[in-house]
């Protein structure tokens, strides 16, 4: 690879480059930079992910110079939004469902971790760095569709907040101090509004740490091998930008149907009713992408063990490198655990759905089953096999996996892995 | 590639199980499907129908009901000219003020201004029909499950009450309606209004109008969203087939 150092560099970029590496910096990062041969389109869920927070914030840039923060009149500022500005409706519900988008984006990313074992050594801060990303993205969500304080905005953000009562003694006293009173009301509304707007740039402090933490070992990738020698890599230009634009033109597709024809499709019809304090919807039930959650926590006839459930669904994350201990990292050469990881997705699906359902009769049977395979999956599997799987052969190399997949003929490697 | 394909669309088809879930309709009664002309990619709102259903909307609706989010001005997105539109402002009456001497006054409504409402306030609104409010009518459409179609069905949904349902008093029985009682009086019927295009004023064409109406003020964007909807989406596609050559020739070299 060639050394591009700011000396070899003339002109006005080599003159700012010898005092300020922007460009070399540009060129070690997003150039030249060694990546795995092999990615698959698995892998483009990152730099998506990234661009759809850039969308984010611009748009709520925007939109937060039309918006009004007042319990009287955040409703009607943001139908003005909708008919008055310029393009509002436009700016409007890109912001509203690039949210969704974000967390299909954010959730097929991680799944990918999970399947190729991305977690694990040397990668664990980045992972770790990646779940506070997914917090910190929970938290700006739930309170930026509190803002239009519409139905759904207001009890959600009453049944959400109440969910703090349940731990004793100092429970009663969180949930005064969040709301800033003794409801959800324009104090809770202000200071959503104040964190929703600020948030964002601390997931923008976390990505840029995110981002550093991967660029120190490089991506993983599908064989989970260590990179052994260059001819294992290719630079990052040309051939994983031009990938990247590739998979941005089809998630821009998606996105643009979302946007233009089915705007209010993953909404629910009760935000466009004003907020009532004195009139509560018959299904009072969060956005799509909280919904998972949602059943975890009503799965559980004990309020406060509900409550900490769910956060420990999110919190259990951080652990994943050292519930999983087992060396190899790609489940394409675990043939257990990739069973288990499958049952895995359809139970994250189960619960999604079971989430959007009343609490009661099958219900509630499916999502305590949905549940304990949850966190079965993480405490219970993860260990468990990370002692005692077998894994299939491994290839020599990833530059050796790939030319075995190109000849589809399956030779026996000659490093394959048993305990 | 086809596996991360395979992989989105279970995730498109999972968002669509939970949608439906999570928005079905609260009566069990099947909504009376119509084939709306704003339906659909290149969907469009049929200005003469609008037209009629604003007549509807005035002369029906809004003796209860207000639709606070339009402006007078707006009515020229349903085909009416400025000139027309003032005529139509001036025959509400509005509250401004104070003047010089510190006074409220009346005076016609403008085009800039929004539409009157009929009650002052929430509590003379419920005084004046036996406790309940009249919702506002502006985002009614998308306010609710089911949409055009509810709307259309709910004014086609009386019927009288069925023998041992015990009913409340001054409530009307409307199958489609969320617990099957409704404080709002069948407000349609045949030759209710007169329109003036000559078209016959049937109590379901009549139904049909008002729910048009009623569409575009909930969505007066619409026909702007989805041609500019259409022209993003043929762009995209075009410069997405162009990066797949690309991406296809750069990955070339490495073989």
């Amino acid at each position: 690879m060639k050394e591009n150092t700011s000396e070899q560099n003339k002109g006005l970029t080599g003159w700012i480059d010898k005092r300020l590496p922007v460009f070399t910096f540009i060129n070690h990062n997003l150039r030249d930079y060694p990546t795995p041969k092999n990615l698959n389109y698995f892998w483009n869920f990152g730099s998506l992910a990234g661009i759809t927070l850039v969308i984010m914030i611009v748009t709520g840039i925007l939109l937060a110079m039309q918006y009004t923060a007042d319990t009287e009149l955040a409703f009607d500022s943001v139908e003005r939004i909708m008919r008055d500005v310029n393009n509002g409706w436009l700016l409007r519900y890109i912001h509203m469902n690039g949210a969704s988008m974000f967390f299909i984006i954010v959730f097929i990313h991680i799944f990918r971790g999970l399947y190729y074992g991305s977690y694990k050594y040397p990668r664990e801060i980045l992972w770790m760095l990646g779940v506070v990303i997914l917090l910190l993205m929970m938290a700006t969500a739930f309170m930026g569709y509190v803002l239009p304080w519409g139905q759904m905005s207001f009890w959600g953000a009453t049944v959400i907040t109440n969910l703090f009562s349940a731990f004793p003694v100092v429970g009663d006293y969180i949930v005064t101090f969040l709301w800033g009173g003794f409801s959800v009301d324009n104090p809770t509304l202000t200071r959503f509004f104040v964190l929703h707007y600020l948030l964002p740039f601390g997931i923008v402090g976390v990505v840029a740490l995110h981002l550093v933490a991967l660029h120190q070992f490089g991506s993983n990738n599908p064989t989970g091998l260590d990179v052994k020698s260059e001819g294992d890599t290719i630079p990052f230009h040309p051939y994983y930008t031009v990938k990247d634009y590739l998979g941005l033109g089809v998630y821009l597709i998606v996105f643009a149907g979302l946007v233009f024809f089915a705007p209010n499709f993953l909404g629910h019809p009760d935000n466009y009713i004003p907020a009532n304090p004195l009139q509560t919807p018959a299904h009072i039930v969060p956005e799509w992408y909280f919904l998972p959650f949602y059943a975890i926590l009503r799965a559980v006839p004990d309020k406060l063990l509900g409550v900490l459930l769910m956060f420990a669904a999110v919190m259990v994350l951080f652990f994943l490198p050292w519930l999983d201990k087992h060396k190899v990292r790609s489940a394409n050469f675990r043939p257990y655990y990739r069973q288990f990881y499958w049952l895995f997705i359809l139970d994250c699906l189960v619960l999604g759905w079971v989430g959007a359902m009343p609490a009661e009769g099958v219900y509630v049977l499916i999502s305590r089953v949905a549940t304990a395979y949850y966190f079965g999956f993480f405490l219970i599997i993860m260990p468990f096999l990370s002692r005692f799987e077998k894994t299939t052969d491994l290839p020599s190399s990833i530059s050796a996996a790939v030319i075995s997949e190109k000849f589809d003929n399956k030779e026996p490697s000659s490093e394959s892995y048993v305990k | 590639m086809l596996s991360s394909l395979r992989k989105v669309a279970f995730l498109l088809l999972f968002l669509i199980t939970i949608d439906s879930g999570a928005n079905a309709a609260s009566s069990n009664v099947e909504l009376i499907k119509q084939n709306w002309p704003f339906n659909g990619i290149f969907g469009r709102f049929d200005k003469a129908s609008l037209q009629r259903g604003f007549k509807v909307y005035s002369e029906v609706c809004a003796a209860c009901h207000g639709i606070r989010h339009i402006s007078y001005r707006d009515l020229e997105g349903i085909g009416y000219s400025p000139d027309e539109i003032k005529v139509i402002a001036a025959e509400y009456e509005i509250t401004d003020g104070p003047n010089d001497e510190g006074d409220m006054f009346t005076r016609e409504a403008k085009m800039s201004d929004k539409f009157v409402e009929p009650y002052e306030n929430e509590t003379i609104a419920r005084l004046s029909n036996n406790g309940s409010y009249p919702p506002d009518l502006s985002l009614i459409v998308k306010a609710r499950a089911g949409g055009a179609d509810y709307i259309y069905s709910l004014l086609n949904g009386y019927k009288d009450f069925p023998e041992n349902f015990e009913a409340s008093e001054g409530m009307y029985y409307n199958e489609f309606y969320p617990g099957y009682q409704i404080a709002m009086p069948s407000p349609i019927m045949d030759e209710i209004v007169e329109f003036d295009d000559g078209t016959e004023a049937t109590h379901l064409q009549i139904a049909r109008d008002v729910t048009s109406f009623l569409a575009w003020t909930a969505e007066p964007e619409l026909e702007v969203r989805k041609s500019l909807g259409v022209k993003t989406i043929f762009f995209l596609v075009l410069l997405t087939i162009m990066l797949l050559g690309v991406k296809r020739k750069v990955w070339k070299h490495l073989e």
